[in-house]
């Protein structure tokens, strides 16, 4: 191991090679395009032995490294937001055909209006897709989920796609120190892929078959089954990791301060840093306050979430994302898996920092306040108070 | 050398029956002959389409070789995906990558990634399999589609001919791409398929081969009439078969010149060409497509004197 002050974007590339993906593609899109420049000159230097294909579009990006991990080699790709719905419909295909596909997703808007910044619409938009969805609050977590992401993805109780959420900008474009592993360390946590199936002329078989109604059903079946079983699995690497590295990282979520609050703040990514401040601020001024940031959004750890926020009072969710028309995705999926039990926290959800917008501690600090006050169920925070919204379509 | 007999009951087995594709399909029948050119070590990539649904329905398979269907867009990537793994892996000299699609996977929505599978040079062999519109969601339009067919997209009516535009020229689109192989060739030419095939497959690199199919159902033809038709599309010049190598274009002459009036007389997608006092003029202008054909490929044999 390493410590290493280095952009998001090389720790992100220099996992990825150490991983020893032998077929990457992808096509540029910003914030993501850096990794995969950086990337392409580490292919160019020869320090990873691997075919960098260079597509034309994010649908052939990840329809390339679909063929490739159908012809059983470790495979990676990495996107952004407009690239990772241009991608949507093969990203449903990679997990129906059960390939253990790794992606970066650099978290950024959705168009329009066009915005490069970030939020996390692009990755709730597929959230569904049977993929599993890592998300990191820094660029050390970034790296660590990386390795993590193919070691569950290839586990053969597993068989999924894993895709590692960073947020754009904020993660791959920040100087961060991050300790890096060694080539040998990380092949003693994560051995060749050895595929269960693969395209081989020696073993024919038939991949990508036409299911009718009396076979799809048990597909679907099977992939919400395997999602459900990951969820220990993905606890059960994050432990193997901190007995190998000698640090924790990974897991289904991280609590902080959460033990004997009677507020919990609950995100995903980066911004946990900003809460953690906060959190600490208010405990300073007497407050119960916590904040468990989720890792593992895909599965959802219903169970584990439900446990560790059982006795708090006040749940507060901040999205950068929000289902237009309904609520915030995460709010959502909480208040459905409190759905029943005999004690439930009220859950409010906030949506915050679309498009880039600025979190500031304020910011967090109003919706906390207002989630005290009242159950909220889908409220902007950050707003401008300079504009006329309401009128706008009158 | 093994027997022809003993050689096609092997290679047979390919592409096995039991599979739903209508009576008369040329499709069906080219992939057969095609998997008996290309032999065992080939991995079939295919789009969505007649073929993947006639020939894989879960937990059946006609295929002998290993084989993957992914979308129906995306074809050329995905070929390029195994190709890739291929050469990682250092299989490349062993196993050949053919990639199969329809008209309209090749010519309109897949388009894209077949251009940037051929720009980027990967060792594929694309097989298009032409019966000229979208037979699997029920006869529509595709850039393939001739002048004047009837389909359901493009149907005849009081104010229509039905397709009003050429057919998309895809084989000399391709081999503007620099690729070192590009053909024609018809289901009703086995001899001439089979050739092609080993050819392009001796070749390193984008190879890329149109086969005309036709499709009874589509084209409204007797399904026994299926290589009658293929055979007289080739011989009025509708669809010529030549081979581009490096460049340089030979074509198959014609052994007997049919008029165009011939080949779209008997089909249904054409009949509304007819009418009570004969054909109509479009008829003549199809006549000029198949001789411009005939000229621009030099189709006609030298006749002495």
């Amino acid at each position: 191991m390493t410590k290493k002050m280095m952009q998001g974007c090389r720790a992100i590339a220099e996992m990825a090679t150490l991983c020893r993906p032998q077929v990457v593609s992808a096509y540029p899109i910003t914030p993501q395009t850096v990794i995969v420049e950086e990337l392409a000159q580490i292919v160019a230097d020869g320090r990873l032995k691997a075919e960098f294909v260079n597509v034309e579009g994010e649908h052939s990006a990840a329809s390339l490294v679909l063929g490739a991990s159908a012809t059983g080699v470790r495979v990676f790709t990495a996107t952004s937001s407009q690239g990772l719905l241009l991608m949507a419909e093969v990203v449903f295909n990679i997990a129906g055909m059960r390939l253990p596909v790794v992606m970066v997703n650099a978290n950024r808007s959705v168009s329009a209006p066009l915005n490069i910044w970030n939020d996390q619409q692009d990755s709730m938009t597929v959230r569904d897709s049977g993929w599993l969805q890592l998300y990191a609050e820094n660029n050390q977590e970034a790296t660590d989920l990386l390795l993590q992401a193919y070691r569950i993805a290839e586990d053969h109780r597993v068989m999924l796609p894993v895709m590692v959420c960073v947020d754009g900008f904020i993660l791959p474009h920040a100087y961060e120190v991050v300790d890096m592993p060694s080539q040998e360390e990380v092949d003693a946590f994560l051995p060749p892929h050895k595929p269960i199936y693969k395209l081989d002329p020696g073993k024919p078989l038939t991949m990508g078959a036409y299911a009718e109604p009396d076979k799809y059903m048990e597909t679907r079946y099977m992939i919400q089954h395997t999602l459900e079983a990951a969820i220990p699995i993905i606890e059960e690497v994050a432990q193997e990791f901190k007995r190998s590295f000698g640090r924790s990282s990974g897991g289904l979520f991280e609590e902080y301060r959460v033990d004997d609050a009677s507020t919990v703040v609950v995100v995903l990514g980066s911004v946990a840093g900003t809460v953690k401040d906060l959190v600490d601020e208010l405990r300073d001024q007497g407050q119960k306050i916590g904040v468990l940031r989720l890792i593992a959004y895909r599965p959802f750890p219903k169970e584990a979430l439900c446990r560790a926020l059982g006795k708090a009072e006040d749940v507060v969710v901040l999205e950068k994302a929000l289902c237009l028309g309904s609520s915030g995705p995460l709010a959502l999926d909480l208040r459905s898996a409190f759905h029943g039990r005999p004690a439930s926290p009220k859950i409010s959800g906030f949506t915050i920092g679309l498009g880039g917008r600025d979190i500031t501690g304020d910011d967090i600090k109003s919706a906390v306040d207002r989630a005290q006050l009242r159950l909220t169920d889908i409220d902007f925070v950050g707003l401008r108070e300079d504009l006329e919204l309401e009128g706008i379509n009158a | 050398m093994p027997s022809t007999k003993e050689r096609d009951r092997s290679c047979d087995h390919l592409f096995t029956s039991g599979h739903t594709a209508c009576p008369g399909c040329g499709q069906s029948l080219a992939v057969r002959l095609v998997l008996r050119a290309a032999g065992r070590n080939v991995i079939v990539v295919n789009s969505t389409g007649c073929l993947e649904i006639f020939s894989s329905k879960f937990l059946e398979s006609s295929w002998e070789v290993p084989y993957i269907h992914s979308l129906f867009e995306n074809i050329g990537a995905v070929a390029s995906g195994v190709e890739a793994a291929l050469r990682i892996t250092e299989q490349l000299d062993d196993i050949r990558v053919i990639a199969m699609a329809g008209d309209g996977a090749t010519a309109d929505i897949g388009f894209g990634a077949i251009s940037g599978m051929l720009e980027r040079g990967h060792d594929i062999l694309y097989v298009c399999y032409d019966n000229e519109a979208y037979m699997n969601t029920g006869i529509q339009r595709s850039g393939a589609t001739p002048n004047y067919a009837r389909t359901t997209t493009t149907p005849p009516g009081r104010a229509s001919l039905g397709n009003t535009r050429p057919k998309k020229d895809l084989p000399q689109i391709v081999a503007a791409h620099g690729v070192p192989y590009v053909a024609t060739a018809s289901v009703a030419y086995i001899p001439d398929l089979d050739k092609k095939v080993k050819k392009a497959l001796s070749i390193r690199g984008p190879k890329y081969i149109q086969v005309h199919v036709p499709c009874p159902l589509g084209w409204g033809t007797e399904p026994a009439r299926t290589i009658e038709f293929a055979r007289m599309a080739v011989n009025c010049g509708l669809f010529p078969l030549f081979e581009i190598e490096e460049g340089k274009t030979t074509a198959r002459k014609i052994a007997r010149k049919v008029p165009v009036e011939d080949y779209l007389r008997e089909q249904v997608r054409f009949r509304h060409l007819f009418g009570k006092d004969g054909p109509l003029p479009e008829v003549e202008e199809v006549q000029g497509v198949a001789d411009s054909n005939i000229e621009r490929y030099g189709l006609m044999a030298k006749q002495a004197g």
